[in-house]
C-alpha cells in the first residue's frame, strides 16, 4: 500500500476547504456576536452562539431520527406506506422474536454480571499490595476493540473433531479432563451465554476502575467507626461500602445497559447472528443493509431507541438531582 | 462593549484568507496520473479502438479478492497502460452490504461486479445504474447466450454484460484414490448414493463440506439444494421456484432438500476430516474439500472455481490428484448445468468508464485473464483449449455447448432478503439440526409481499 500524495490531492483539497469553511463560520458568528449590543440578559448572544450547534443537532440527529421513524412505517424499498406491518413482523415472526428474546437475555445478564464481577474484584484488591497490577490486568481487555475480542474468543471456542489436535482453549480443557469437544457457538440457547461471557470479560475492568475509585472515596472515619462498633466484613460491605458507592454502581449499571442494548460487534464477529444468537442491532443492520428491507431495519432501530430512552432519562434525571 | 478587539479581528480575517489561499494553491499544483504514461508501444495496437483516456480514473468495486483480484488487475493492466487510464480496484468481503452503503452515501463506484442478478436489479429499479451502451449491447449479443443476457436485463433494458462464470454442478474427487480403491465415477444419483455407501463401508466418511463464509455463511448449502432441485423439477419448475410461483415450502422443494439431507445430514456420510454433520456450518467453504488431498474424504460438491483453493502443488487433472465429475441426477440423459458469474454494472458513464466496460465485455479480456490463471468465461469466442486447467476447460465446454440447459444460481436472483438472507440462514440452521419443514416455512414467509 503506497500513499500517493498526488492521488489523494482531491481529498486533501476538500479537507482544506472544510477547515476554511469552519473558520469562516466561526468568524461570522463571532463578528455577529460582536455587533449585537450586550445587555444584562444576553439572549441575543446566546441564540447566535447556540445556533450552529442546534442546526447541526437538527441535521445530524433530529432529522435522521424523524426519517427513520417514518421509514419504519414504510415498505422495504421505502416507496409506499406499510402501516404497522414492520412492527407486526417484529413481534410475530419466530426469527424476529428470537432476536428480541436474545436482547432481553443480554440486558438482564450483562449489567448485573459486569457490576458484580467488577465490585467483588474491586473490594478484593482494595488496599492489597498488588492492587495497581491486579487492576490493570482486569482493565487490559478494555483496550481491545470489541471486534478484536470477538476474534480472540472465537479461537477460544474453536472446535476440531474428536481425536484431532484441539486449537480452542475451552475444548482443549474439556478434552484434557476426558470430555468430548463441543461446538460451543452452535448450540442454542447456550451459545448466547458464551457470547455474554465475552462482553463481561471486556467490560468488567471498566466497572472495577469506577467502583474502586468510589470505594477509595469513602471517608476512612466511617469505616473505622463501623469497625469499632464491631461490624463483620459482610456487614461492612452491605451496610457501609455498598450504600456509600450507590451512585457509582448506578452509573456502571446504566452505561452497561445502554452499551448492551446497542451491542453489535461481538455478535457480528463471532456468529454473525447465526444459530439463534442475533440481537436487535445486528438484525437491524442485516435487514436494512444486507437484505434491503429498510422498513424492518428502521422499525428495529425505533425499538432500540424506545428501549434506550428510559435508561437515558433516568441517567439525566439522576445527574440533575 | 465588543467581544473582540480590533487587532484580533484582523488576525482572524488574515487567518481565514491564508487558509483559503493555501487551498487554492494546492488545487492548482495538480500533477499527472501516476500510471498510463507507457502508451504507444507495439502491444497497444489491440487497444487502439478504445481511445486515449489520459488522467481518467475508473473505480471498480467488487466481491473478488486476494489472488483472484491480483490476477484481474494484471489482466487489464496492458489495457490501462495503453489507454492511459488508471483503474482503482477495490475488492471486499462484504460487497452485498457495502455497495448499498456506498450508493446511499452518495459515493458509488464507477463500475461494480455484481455476483447477484437480484441485487443488480434492485439498483436498476432504483434508477442509479447506467443502461448498457450500444457497444456493450452489441458485444453482449455477440458473446452471450440469451439465457445469460436475460439475467442482467431489467424491464427490457440491459444493464451489464457478464464477466466471469463458474459451473456449480461439479463433484470434486481424487482420481488417484478412485483408481487405487477401484471406485467408478457415478452416472446417476442412485449410483452416487451406492458409491457413498461403498465408501462409508470402508470406514471413510465419503463426503466433506464447509459452508462458513462470514456474512454469507450458508451459500454452499443453498447451491446443493438448487442443483438437486433443478434436476428434480426441471428448468421450468426451477424458474417458477426462483420467482416464487412455486412456494418455498412446496412438497417438491421439501423433497429436494431432504434428498440433499440424505448426504449432508447423514452422520455416516459427512463430514470427512472435520467431524460430525454440525461441523459443516463452522468449516470455511475454502477448506471444505481439502480433506480429499489428505485421504480423509472422497467427494466434495463445489463449483469450478474451487480449483483455486487446492493446496499448492495439487495436480488438477483427469488422472491427477483431484478432478471433478458432473453431479448426476436420476435421469442420465438430462444434464442441466447450474452456474453463476458476475455482471459488470456502471454507476457513471464517463468515456473512460464506457471504454473499460466495453473492454471487459469483449472476448479479449477473458482470454487475457485465462492466460494468467484458473478462469472460466461463458463468452462465445473464448477458446477452451487456452483454459488453465482441465476442469476449467470442461466448464467452458459445458457453458459454450448450445445444447446445455443453463440456469443461474437461484439464490442470487431472489430478493436479497431471501436469497442473501433467509435462505442462507435457513440452510445453516438446517445443517445445525432444525428440521426441513420448519426452515422452509420460514424462508417462504420471509418472501417480500410487494
Amino acid at each position: 500500500m503506497d500513499f500517493d500524495l498526488a492521488a489523494e490531492q482531491p481529498k486533501l483539497l476538500q479537507l482544506l476547504i472544510g477547515v476554511a469553511a469552519f473558520l469562516v463560520v466561526v468568524a461570522a458568528v463571532l463578528l455577529l456576536v460582536d455587533r449585537v449590543p450586550m445587555r444584562r440578559r444576553a439572549w441575543p448572544h446566546a441564540t447566535i452562539l447556540l445556533a450552529p450547534a442546534l442546526l447541526l443537532l437538527g441535521v445530524g440527529l433530529v432529522a435522521p431520527a424523524v426519517r427513520t421513524t417514518l421509514l419504519s412505517f414504510m415498505s422495504g424499498d421505502g416507496r409506499r406506506w406499510a402501516g404497522l406491518d414492520n412492527y407486526v413482523w417484529m413481534f410475530t415472526r419466530p426469527e424476529a422474536l428470537t432476536v428480541l428474546r436474545n436482547t432481553v437475555v443480554w440486558v438482564l445478564l450483562v449489567p448485573p454480571l459486569v457490576t458484580s464481577v467488577g465490585l467483588v474484584y474491586a473490594v478484593l484488591v482494595d488496599r492489597t499490595r498488588f492492587e495497581a497490577l491486579a487492576r490493570s490486568l482486569l482493565f487490559l481487555p478494555m483496550a481491545i476493540s470489541f471486534v478484536g475480542a470477538g476474534v480472540v474468543w472465537r479461537f477460544v471456542y474453536a472446535y476440531r473433531a474428536e481425536g484431532q489436535e484441539q486449537i480452542g482453549l475451552l475444548n482443549q480443557l474439556v478434552v484434557s479432563v476426558g470430555g468430548q469437544p463441543r461446538q460451543w457457538l452452535q448450540e442454542p440457547p447456550l451459545n448466547t451465554l458464551f457470547l455474554v461471557a465475552v462482553m463481561v470479560w471486556i467490560q468488567a475492568g471498566f466497572a472495577t476502575v469506577v467502583l474502586s475509585a468510589a470505594i477509595k472515596g469513602i471517608p476512612g472515619e466511617i469505616v473505622e467507626a463501623a469497625r469499632l462498633d464491631g461490624a463483620s466484613p459482610r456487614q461492612l460491605f452491605f451496610r457501609v461500602t455498598l450504600p456509600s458507592i450507590r451512585s457509582a454502581v448506578a452509573v456502571v449499571l446504566v452505561t452497561q445497559s445502554i452499551g448492551t442494548l446497542k451491542l453489535f460487534d461481538v455478535v457480528r464477529t463471532m456468529t454473525g447472528g447465526q444459530f439463534d444468537t442475533g440481537v436487535i442491532a445486528n438484525e437491524m443492520y442485516d435487514q436494512a443493509f444486507r437484505y434491503g428491507e429498510t422498513g424492518r431495519g428502521a422499525a428495529l432501530a425505533v425499538l432500540l431507541f424506545v428501549l434506550v430512552t428510559p435508561v437515558v432519562v433516568y441517567q439525566v434525571r439522576g445527574r440533575a438531582r | 462593549m465588543s467581544l473582540l478587539s480590533r487587532p484580533e479581528r484582523l488576525v482572524l480575517a488574515a487567518g481565514v484568507a491564508g487558509l483559503a489561499l493555501a487551498a487554492t494553491a494546492c488545487g492548482s499544483a495538480r500533477t499527472g496520473s501516476s500510471t498510463g504514461e507507457g502508451g504507444a508501444s507495439a502491444g497497444c495496437a489491440a487497444f487502439a479502438g478504445y481511445g486515449r483516456h489520459e488522467g481518467g480514473t475508473v473505480s471498480v468495486y467488487s466481491p473478488i479478492r486476494d489472488v483472484e483480484a491480483d490476477l484481474l488487475e494484471r489482466a487489464w493492466k496492458p489495457f490501462a497502460e495503453c489507454t492511459g487510464m488508471r483503474i482503482d480496484y477495490e475488492g471486499t468481503g462484504e460487497f452485498e452490504a457495502q455497495i448499498q452503503v456506498r450508493v446511499d452515501g452518495g459515493n458509488p463506484p464507477d463500475l461494480a461486479f455484481f455476483p447477484q442478478p437480484g441485487l443488480l436489479a434492485r439498483f436498476a429499479e432504483a434508477g442509479v445504474l447506467k443502461p448498457a451502451s450500444a457497444e456493450v449491447k452489441r458485444l453482449a449479443a455477440e458473446g452471450w447466450s440469451p439465457d445469460w443476457a436475460r439475467y442482467a436485463t431489467v424491464d427490457g433494458v440491459l444493464y451489464g454484460a457478464p464477466l466471469g462464470a463458474s459451473v456449480k454442478s461439479l463433484v470434486w474427487y481424487s482420481p488417484k484414490m478412485f483408481r487405487e480403491r477401484g471406485w467408478a465415477v457415478p452416472r446417476t444419483w442412485d449410483e452416487l448414493m451406492k458409491l457413498s455407501e461403498t465408501i462409508a463401508a470402508t470406514g471413510l466418511k465419503p463426503w466433506c463440506a464447509g459452508i462458513e463464509s462470514g456474512d454469507a455463511t450458508g451459500w454452499p448449502a443453498t447451491d446443493w439444494v438448487e442443483d438437486v432441485l433443478l434436476r428434480e423439477v426441471g428448468p421450468q419448475g426451477y424458474d417458477d421456484w426462483v420467482s416464487h410461483r412455486l412456494p418455498f415450502n412446496d412438497p417438491k422443494v421439501v423433497a429436494a432438500v431432504d434428498k440433499v439431507g440424505a448426504i449432508l445430514r447423514n452422520e455416516r456420510f459427512v463430514n470427512g476430516g472435520y467431524g460430525p454433520v454440525r461441523s459443516i456450518a463452522s468449516t470455511a467453504f475454502q477448506e471444505g474439500g481439502i480433506p480429499i488431498t489428505q485421504g480423509r474424504c472422497a467427494l466434495h460438491r463445489q463449483a469450478s472455481f474451487y480449483a483455486n483453493f487446492w493446496p499448492e502443488g495439487t495436480q488438477v487433472a483427469e488422472d491427477g490428484d483431484v478432478f471433478a465429475f458432473y453431479l448426476p441426477g436420476d435421469d442420465p440423459s438430462k444434464r442441466p448445468v447450474l452456474g453463476a458469474g458476475e455482471f459488470v454494472a456502471a454507476f457513471s458513464d464517463r468515456p473512460e468508464v464506457e471504454a473499460l466496460r466495453a473492454y471487459l465485455a469483449s472476448a479479449d479480456f477473458p482470454e487475457a485473464r485465462m492466460r494468467l490463471g484458473p478462469y472460466v468465461s461463458a463468452r462465445r469466442g473464448v477458446d477452451p483449449s487456452n483454459a488453465h486447467n482441465p476442469v476449467d476447460r470442461l466448464s467452458i465446454e459445458m457453458l459454450q455447448d448450445p445444447d446445455t440447459v443453463f440456469r443461474f444460481d437461484g439464490s442470487d436472483q431472489m430478493p436479497a432478503s431471501v436469497g442473501a438472507g433467509a435462505f442462507w440462514k435457513a440452510m445453516t440452521d438446517w445443517i445445525n439440526g432444525k428440521d426441513t419443514r420448519t426452515v422452509l416455512d420460514r424462508v417462504n414467509a420471509s418472501w417480500p409481499t410487494s
